[in-house]
């Protein structure tokens, strides 16, 4: 195993390496973090009290917007991608991906597709203000001019995600070293497996979302217009067929995570591996078929309201088993609670929580109460901070020993979770409460009656803000003087990566199959 | 098995660095930059006074991308010449290009689905069906739920494009080219150097025809029909379904002339030509799409 690699910049540049483009990704989602996170931050300090204070409210809903782009598409799906590259040769014993040199264009269109996003935010009329869910005809009709090319950044990321996804697919498929049969393959490999089947079927129906907006803002068609026969419901239709499983993209592979890191510190295997492949495959399966729960209150058929209602909650089946299954993994085990550990048990508990509102949501006759308002910003965040950042930031403290050589901090880690812990749940509980009670999303005021709600919201959010600027101080200090780790860091842990190299991984690992039992 | 696979391993080749790949996504930014700038420089969406530089950036953006897919392959071809790729390789591109058919294939999906849920729901709908009557009474009260729709809610009219002129050759044309495509690949299996060569020239000539045509049925419905993007949803749904099918057939053709050209240069062998399997499915899923097109656009 030789660990000769490239140097200068075009190392970078022109890399088919898996695991120089893996860090990439991990350190662009971090950037893209940070820039969404920042936008976050103005969010709430203008909530944090009644009134308009700092931003005038077409930038706030500009802020919005741009969050949830940044975030979606920037921050938690490039993280993932990352983690994928770095760790699915490693675990299926293969030399690199399968295609490695469209890996490094996958990669390289990211930074210019958010070049473009962003820029939109310096042009003429601002950036796109009208949500992330951009919602015909507030982003055909009366979207800023920006808007064509927050359309155009939305196809090459797609096209970026599409060669990625694929790459991942032929890499399970065609790379696994002989004996690593599909039911003996890590279950980060198989729900990154599925992960990648949805962005297949999804990324291209986004791309034609956003190609008929395009072409009803500047070519005369009217697929979103009823005076041309069009419909701008239809455009919700469309967009929920991508952006239902989109939200599976985001949480799937930080299932994988987790049920890799609680076996390593519960010293147990993972309790029921076949169900937690199946159960994947189920959310993934389903999740085709439910996009208009988000659509409840558009005023569907009530037949339609009936069946997307019984088919979300059937999605709380598959995803009962994996909560079970890994509260099963722990159960008699030998914990101990080292940084990535807390942070997987935090996981499971806090996704639960959004699981559970999230089953609230389906239910069709109370949703209407519940439609567009801080209720559903708590229950995406939920499943998303606790959920995807959550697992990645495991991920991260679990498998940096491996990537950089390096153990970080055990304190530094604990304390980061802990105020992690403390503030997520400080800035996303109470938005359950302002919710019911009938506070809307995506405005920059409210009634005074929600206002001790907000104040303790945004004082957890620039908490939680400032303790991810913590994560980049433990990574980077781990980096330059973290003590040496070993070949196999963690006690209890299994798989090529720790068993079949040593520590930091060699740059190019498997030159020869390794040996699978 | 060791054995098999262990020769699988030593084969392997993990490809060189490269440079394509990032020249591609800097000329993919200044593509998406410049067609922006073009599109608002020429519809005045935002003051940008006589400026036309959008459309010039745009066309050398696509320019470098061209030159740079052209290079790409161009060393991905002469390291398949040079024998350095493994079985395990070959199946590696098949496997990506079977998925990366398979987003092209949801990608049509987007636009069938568009098609099938206004001419089963919107349409309807807007006539006054279900709890719509009111709408239909007090908007457009003269409108007729119909398809093809020849006349929207606000009163554009526009005539429909019939199945049984050009588009009906188009069928038969690209039925042909498919069957001709598989004769060349059953030569290509025989060695048959001359039976491949012309078959493969054959179908690429047939898409060519079927393009030309395809231009014709537009002109036709721009300048006889009143046919245009901006006929309701009629125009909108037949124009992007056709013209990104065009579009593929386009990609498609270009894929088949250069498939002749590496026939006639002698690139591939019995055993090893996942280029042409690639183009020979590409070509088929086209094909099929048209078939879709052909019943749900124009027939229906």
């Amino acid at each position: 195993m030789s660990d000769h690699h490239p140097t200068g910049f075009t190392r970078w540049l022109y890399t088919t390496n898996h695991k120089d483009i893996g860090s990439m990704y991990l350190w662009f989602s971090f950037i893209m973090f940070l820039i969404g996170g920042a936008m976050a931050m103005v969010i709430r300090a203008e909530l944090y009290q009644p009134g308009l204070q700092f931003v005038d409210p077409n930038f706030f809903n500009q802020m919005t917007t741009m969050h949830g782009l940044i975030m979606v598409f920037g921050a938690v799906m490039p993280s993932m991608v990352g983690l994928a590259n770095w760790l699915i040769p490693m675990m299926i014993g293969a030399p690199d991906m399968a295609l490695p040199r469209m890996n490094n264009w996958s990669f390289w269109i990211l930074p210019f597709a958010f070049t473009l996003l962003l820029s939109s935010l310096f042009m003429e009329g601002g950036a796109p203000n009208f949500g992330w869910t951009f919602y015909a005809p507030l982003s055909t009709t009366f979207g800023p001019p920006s808007t064509d090319f927050f359309i155009l950044g939305v196809h090459m990321m797609g096209i970026s995600s599409i060669m990625g996804a694929i790459n991942v697919i032929v890499t399970v498929f065609n790379m696994r070293a002989p004996g690593m049969t599909l039911m003996k393959m890590p279950l980060f490999v198989w729900t990154w497996l599925i992960t990648a089947f949805l962005l297949i079927m999804v990324m291209p129906v986004l791309a034609g979302t956003v190609t008929m907006m395009l072409t009803d803002r500047h070519f005369g068609t009217s697929f979103f217009d009823a005076a041309g026969g069009g419909d701008p419901v239809m455009f919700q239709h469309i967009f929920w067929f991508f952006g239902h499983p989109e939200v599976y993209i985001m949480i799937l592979p930080a299932f994988g995570v987790v049920s890799e890191i609680i076996p390593t510190f519960s010293r147990k295997k993972l309790f029921g591996y076949s169900s937690m492949v199946y159960a994947t495959a189920s959310i993934a399966l389903l999740s085709f078929i439910v996009w208009a729960h988000h659509m409840f209150a558009v005023g569907m058929p009530v037949a339609g309201e009936l069946f997307f209602m019984i088919a979300t909650m059937l999605i709380a089946v598959p995803t009962g088993v994996k909560v079970f299954n890994w509260v099963a993994t722990m159960w008699q085990g030998a914990l101990t609670f080292e940084t990535p550990m807390l942070f997987s048990i935090a996981f499971v508990i806090l996704f639960t929580i959004g699981g559970f509102s999230g089953v609230m949501l389906a239910m069709a006759p109370v949703d209407f109460q519940y439609h567009d308002t801080y209720f559903v910003v708590a229950h995406f965040h939920y499943v998303l901070f606790p959920g995807a950042i959550f697992g990645t930031t495991a991920a991260v403290y679990y498998w940096l020993p491996k990537w950089a050589g390096k153990m970080y901090n055990e304190t530094a880690g604990k304390i980061h979770f802990w105020l992690s812990m403390i503030f997520v749940n400080l800035t996303f509980f109470p938005m359950h409460f302002s919710g019911l009670a009938g506070m809307p999303r995506r405005i920059p005021d409210y009634n005074m009656m929600f206002a001790d709600f907000n104040m303790w919201a945004s004082i957890g959010a620039f908490g939680l803000g400032l303790t991810q600027v913590y994560f980049l101080v433990i990574v980077l200090l781990t980096l330059k003087n973290g003590k040496t780790a070993e070949q196999k860091q963690w006690e209890g842990a299994s798989g090529l990566e720790w068993d079949a190299m040593p520590s930091p991984a060699p740059y190019h690992t498997f030159s020869t199959p390794p040996k699978i039992d | 098995m060791s054995t098999e696979t262990e020769e699988k391993y030593e084969n392997y080749y993990v490809p060189e660095q490269s440079p394509w790949p990032i020249v591609g996504a800097v000329a993919l930014f200044f593509i998406a930059w410049g067609g922006g700038n073009f599109i608002h420089q020429s519809t005045e969406i935002v003051e940008t006074g006589d400026q036309s530089w959008g459309g010039l950036v745009f066309l050398a953006a696509l320019a470098v991308m061209i030159y740079m897919v052209f290079r790409w392959w161009k060393d991905t071809i002469k390291e398949s010449v040079e024998g350095l790729y493994s079985a395990q390789m070959d199946r590696s591109f098949k496997q990506g290009m079977l998925w990366f058919i398979m987003s092209e294939v949801m990608f049509f999906a987007a636009f069938f689905g568009a098609l099938l849920y206004v001419r089963q729901l919107v349409i309807p709908w807007l006539g006054g069906e279900g709890n719509n009557a009111m709408t239909h009474a007090l908007l457009h009260p003269d409108f007729l739920p119909q398809w093809p729709l020849t006349k929207t809610p606000d009163g554009t009219t526009t005539q429909a494009m019939g199945a049984w002129g050009l588009p009906a050759i188009n069928t038969a044309i690209l039925l042909t080219s498919s069957w001709t495509l598989t004769i060349a690949h059953h030569a290509l299996k025989d060695n048959n150097r001359q039976a491949l060569l012309n078959y493969t020239s054959i179908t690429a000539l047939l898409g060519i025809i079927f393009l030309a045509l395809q231009v014709l049925e537009y002109h036709h419905a721009y300048n006889e029909m009143g046919l245009t993007l901006g006929s309701g949803i009629y125009g909108s749904t037949f124009f992007l379904l056709t013209g990104f099918h065009g579009f593929h057939v386009t990609i498609g053709t270009i894929f088949l002339i250069v498939l002749s050209i590496r026939c006639a240069k002698g690139h591939f062998t019995e055993k090893h030509h996942f280029a042409y399997e690639a183009g020979a499915w590409y070509w088929h899923f086209v094909d099929v799409v048209w078939l879709f097109l052909f019943i749900f656009v124009y027939l229906m």
